[in-house]
């Protein structure tokens, strides 16, 4: 199998070594620019199956870049940002990026999000049970199995789970899941959200304290896993 | 009104106020001039200009002290009612009169700049010293994990025949402690010049208070210290700027942490009071010097003889945070001992748990 081929976007010397060779390391090929412009022409002439691009390049910001691939780009774009900035996180996301990571990150988170939105890339998006460890959620039968005992989820927490499920591994904003559950008018309306996690939650995680299916990510949305 | 103010009014109220007392004295004085002779009103003047000499500027004392000269000269210096002087005795004194109460005047305005000076000086040597200690020691807490990266590193790319499988892992994890706590203090850092820069705007949504308690002590996980907490269901969501909040919370809980000695429990509560939102975290440890309760928020604040590893921050992010959401922040001693710190913060509130789920 060809290496899958990696575009790094970062003015940051010192990063782009650091993620040089993690992924190189890791079976990886790995394509470099420091620009948002130089990035551009690299992803035109060359398509990667993967980009990580640095939301602050000083060019151009990234968003901005963000915005002219995905005119054309359909494959994954992991976003790289500082800690705390949740408000570019999210007009990222909106934007279009596949995912994000603040910095610092440590390398196995990196690897993990990397192979789970490659593996995105090349699903051909017909499987119709999505496995998630304890879990199987059937899209077609609407069904959710625990260590294989079927769950009674309500017609709402259906919704929300098989979303999370055709998602898995990709965090979702706030906004879109409103979207995506309740329509257009109810983007805002997170005490829904939070209510129905909640629940969903208390039925499907060991834990529900320390939930490891459905993840919150501060300030920007959901992940499931 | 302070007396020490006085020299702030404004120019035409200090003349005011300069002339008015030698006026009061001088019509006190003639109306008991049968009794008191004219030299003790010479006397009685003098010690007037002396007092305004203390309060105002320079200009209004003088114009105040010959005024009273003057005063003197025509209300009360024999023959009465004119500028005349017959007496060359009479003339001297009031030469000498004129004289005293000018370098009166100018004297005690020349002591009261010099002391001035001096307590200016004072303080501002003061606030060097304070602000000289605060750097120190912040470099101080940010120099010691860069040396122990650098030291670490240093080791490794040198010495790598000599050190054992077990130091080598043991110089990797000094790197990771060192990074993490470096992190950790650029992010005090940064939220306290979020908040010093007046441009800190909440931004309200709802929150889960018992996801938001139960995250910040998973990320907190610590071996020698037991948190406990029980998520309470009647809880309604708040509405409040999760990420602050959630701030406050890791502020308090890697406080106790570091601070309390191993074994020390942790408890954390939120509950819902007349429109507020209570968390409460108190701990079984050693409590707080009560002459230190109300330092403990300010800027660079640390316990006297408290461990290094801290840069007096945390604290003070505590109360700004919970200030930026217009709430509060309260510490007192558990009667049990150990410290028990109570935010409270204003927040609309939402029941949507009874939601019908279908």
């Amino acid at each position: 199998m060809n290496k899958a081929e990696i575009l790094i976007i970062d003015d940051e010397p010192q990063i782009r070594k650091l993620l040089e060779i993690t992924l190189e390391s890791n079976d990886y090929k790995v394509l470099q620019a420091q620009t948002g412009k130089e990035g551009l022409i690299q992803a035109a002439s060359h398509p990667p199956e993967l980009i990580l691009l640095d939301i602050g390049l000083p060019d151009k910001s990234g968003h901005e870049i963000l915005k002219e691939l995905r005119q054309w780009y359909n494959k994954s774009i992991i976003i790289l940002s500082v800690q705390n900035n949740e408000t570019d996180i999210v007009t990222a996301l909106d934007n279009g990026a596949t995912d994000y990571l603040s910095k610092p990150f440590r390398s196995a988170e990196l690897l993990a999000r990397i192979r789970s939105a490659i593996r995105r890339n090349q699903s051909t998006n017909n499987t119709s049970v999505v496995d998630a460890g304890d879990l199987q959620i059937d899209l077609v039968a609407r069904t959710v199995k625990k260590n294989n005992e079927l769950l009674k989820v309500t017609s709402t927490e259906f919704n929300i789970i098989s979303l999370f499920a055709r998602n898995e591994g990709r965090v979702l904003t706030h906004r879109f899941i409103l979207k995506e559950i309740w329509g257009v008018g109810y983007q805002t309306e997170t005490q829904y959200l939070r209510v129905f996690v909640g629940s969903l939650r208390k039925k499907i995680e060991e834990n529900p304290n320390n939930p490891l299916h459905i993840v919150t990510e501060s300030g920007v949305g959901y992940r499931f896993q | 009104m302070k007396l020490s103010n006085t020299r702030k009014l404004p120019v035409g109220t200090q003349y005011l106020l300069s002339l008015l007392p030698v006026l009061v004295v001088s019509l006190i004085c003639f109306s008991f001039k049968d009794i008191i002779g004219y030299e003790e009103v010479a006397l009685i003047l003098l010690m007037t200009v002396s007092v305004v000499a203390m309060l105002f500027e320079i200009l209004p004392v003088l114009l105040a002290a010959v005024l009273s000269a003057v005063i003197w000269n025509f209300f009360f210096i024999p023959p009465l009612y004119t500028f005349n002087i017959d007496n060359t005795e009479d003339l001297l004194m009031f030469l000498l009169y004129f004289l005293i109460a000018l370098v009166n005047a100018v004297l005690t305005f020349k002591i009261r700049e010099a002391e001035k000076k001096a307590r200016d000086k004072e303080e501002k040597e003061k606030e060097l010293e304070l602000y000289n200690t605060l750097l120190n020691s912040l470099s101080h807490e940010l120099r010691t994990p860069i040396a122990a990266i650098i030291g670490s590193v240093d080791m490794l790319q040198e010495s790598v025949q000599k050190l054992s499988a077990e130091n080598h892992a043991e110089l990797l994890n000094e790197i990771e402690i060192a990074a993490n706590r470096l992190n950790r203090q650029v992010e005090n850092i940064l939220n306290m010049s979020r908040l010093e820069s007046g441009m800190l705007q909440p931004k309200m949504d709802w929150t889960d208070m018992n996801e938001l308690v139960n995250s910040a002590i998973q990320k907190l996980l610590s071996v020698n210290h037991q948190f406990i907490f029980q998520n309470n269901d009647t809880l309604p969501l708040f509405r409040l700027d999760s990420g602050l909040t959630a701030q406050i919370l890791d502020n308090l809980l890697h406080n106790a942490v570091q601070y309390t000695p191993p074994n020390t429990r942790i408890g954390i509560d939120v509950e819902h009071q007349a429109e507020n939102c209570v968390i409460t975290v108190s701990d079984t440890g050693n409590g707080f010097p009560v002459e230190e309760i109300a330092l403990v928020f300010d800027k660079f604040y640390r316990l006297p003889n408290t461990k290094t590893g801290g840069t007096g921050l945390g604290l003070s992010i505590v109360k700004g945070f919970a200030e930026a959401q217009k709430g509060m922040v309260k510490l007192e001693n558990n009667q049990k001992g150990g410290a028990k710190f109570t935010i409270e913060i204003p927040a609309e509130t939402s029941y949507l748990n009874n939601l019908k789920n279908e």
